[in-house]
């Protein structure tokens, strides 16, 4: 941990600079390949090309929140409640809000090109929104006061419930409208409908997009085990001060 | 000493919270009007008495809603004055206990509240009710009132005493009761019969309210302790 603090590139080691490396050749290959080399879509036109980002956008926010779920499940199920997985919880939910905007956004401007509007009340893209709201309060909640433990045990148990909460928020809302396209990729049948060089694309996209996820996560974890360090140290530091201030 | 059964703790915190509201009569005497105000609020902004026929539903249980969260609030805050809260937490009673006579007593104001805001509606809005029409609604109410009970303890729970609490407890809370805003306002409309709908229509509503509460008690009552331990 001391070497960790005192090192001047703290929070990055020599995994996460390779990591780092892959994303930037991976992300530049998807931005040349999704706004040169594909074709337009005969339906979408060149509106299509927000679909490289907002679909794996999208992935990576569910994603972030499956990890978030996971980490604070092993958090409370575990004997030593290590922080780390606190620390990766709190770190997933953040990077995952992060592209959960993006795909809000995203899935915005598409439809506003492709069905005239920038919202409509769609199951998918209500509860999206939902949980977005949802994780924002979770992570309103990690900045409540008191001490790490306290904000592990609230947050883990707040990821869980955020688990309890959106399939009946789906579900409510499945009921109650429809009206977004159906998974062109993951669709039952296995039938993919898109150009080859779209999909690899979107595949890139969506392998891009994990690599800075977790490029994004490691570092904001080590970041998070900093603070908590300072602020432990800050604890120690004031005990000392007080003790030395009641010792004269 | 031995230590009290959960059903003591129920109805000792559940007598205990009924009581306060008795004597302080928060609840008849400003979230009532405050309710009310709303529920005229809509019609000034409406300003249709077929469209107010056709949304008394929807404005019915945003009226609760909003009105929750300020029981909510008030539920927590006795706890929190005088350190109430952590007097209970270090009697080493069992806590599901408290948070099933919190919630109980919390589903039973709204459940007032509802009645207060279902008369205004189908006075101020001209809403009709009919025998079958009124099973559902109760059944309605009684199902959306307990969940809203449990969910609101759970929450109101995790931010009792946090700074902030006040725009912390919306923006958990109201994304989370979003099920029950629409299947309360699908099944209240079809139990006025809104827009033509047939009140068989609204049991399937009330079948996910009743999914909602089972869901949030038993999650309420295995995250309630954890979540106000300090």
């Amino acid at each position: 941990m001391s070497r960790l603090i005192n090192s001047k590139s703290a929070t990055g080691t020599q995994a996460t600079r390779v990591l780092g490396l892959l994303a930037i050749v991976v992300m530049l290959w998807v931005v040349v390949s999704g706004l040169v080399f594909t074709p337009q879509d005969v339906v979408q036109g060149e509106s299509v090309r927000i679909m490289y980002v907002h679909v794996p956008s999208a992935w990576i926010a569910y994603l972030a929140f499956i990890l978030t779920a996971v980490a604070s499940a092993s958090w409370l199920i575990g004997k030593k409640h290590s922080m780390g997985f606190d620390r990766f919880a709190g770190a997933s939910a953040e990077v995952g809000v992060m592209f959960m905007a993006i795909t809000l956004l995203t899935g915005s401007l598409w439809g506003r090109l492709t069905w005239g509007e920038f919202w409509q009340w769609d199951p998918r893209l209500t509860t999206t929104a939902f949980l977005f709201v949802t994780y924002l309060g979770y992570l309103a909640v990690r900045r409540l006061d008191g001490s790490a433990e306290q904000r592990a045990r609230r947050s883990a148990i707040m990821a869980l419930l955020a688990v309890l909460e959106i399939p009946l928020v789906h579900f409510s809302v499945v009921i109650w409208r429809s009206l977004h396209q159906g998974a062109t990729v993951l669709n039952p049948s296995g039938d993919v409908k898109l150009d080859d060089l779209m999909l690899f694309t979107l595949f890139s996209g969506v392998v891009g997009f994990t690599l800075v996820f977790f490029w994004l996560v490691l570092h904001r974890q080590r970041t998070m085990l900093l603070v908590d360090v300072v602020n432990s140290r800050g604890l120690d530091a004031a005990i000392a001060d007080r003790r030395a201030e009641a010792g004269n | 000493m031995s230590r009290p059964n959960k059903g003591k703790v129920f109805s000792a915190v559940l007598i205990k919270d009924l009581r306060i509201e008795l004597r302080s009569r928060v609840l008849t005497n400003q979230v009532l009007p405050f309710a009310g105000l709303v529920m005229i609020m809509f019609a000034f902004a409406l300003d249709n008495d077929d469209v107010l026929q056709r949304v008394a539903g929807g404005l019915i249980w945003l009226a609760t809603l909003f009105s929750s969260l300020i029981i909510i609030q008030r539920s927590f805050a006795v706890e929190s004055a005088d350190h109430a809260l952590d007097s209970l937490r270090v009697a080493g009673i069992d806590l599901a206990g408290v948070f099933f006579g919190k919630a109980i007593a919390l589903a039973i104001k709204l459940i007032v509240l509802d009645f207060v805001l279902i008369v205004t509606a189908m006075l101020l809005y001209r809403v009709d009710l009919t025998g079958p029409g009124l099973v559902l609604l109760v059944t309605c109410v009684l199902c959306s009132a307990t969940g809203l009970g449990f969910v609101g303890t759970l929450y109101g729970g995790l931010t009792a005493g946090a700074k902030g609490r006040e725009t912390l407890l919306p923006l958990l809370l109201l994304p989370v009761v979003a099920p029950v805003l629409i299947a309360a306002t699908r099944a209240t409309e079809a139990a006025f019969a809104s827009g033509g709908a047939q009140t068989s229509e609204g049991w399937a509503w009330v079948g996910l309210l009743a999914i909602f509460a089972a869901v949030f008690g038993v999650g309420g009552s295995l995250a309630f302790g954890p979540l106000i331990d300090e």
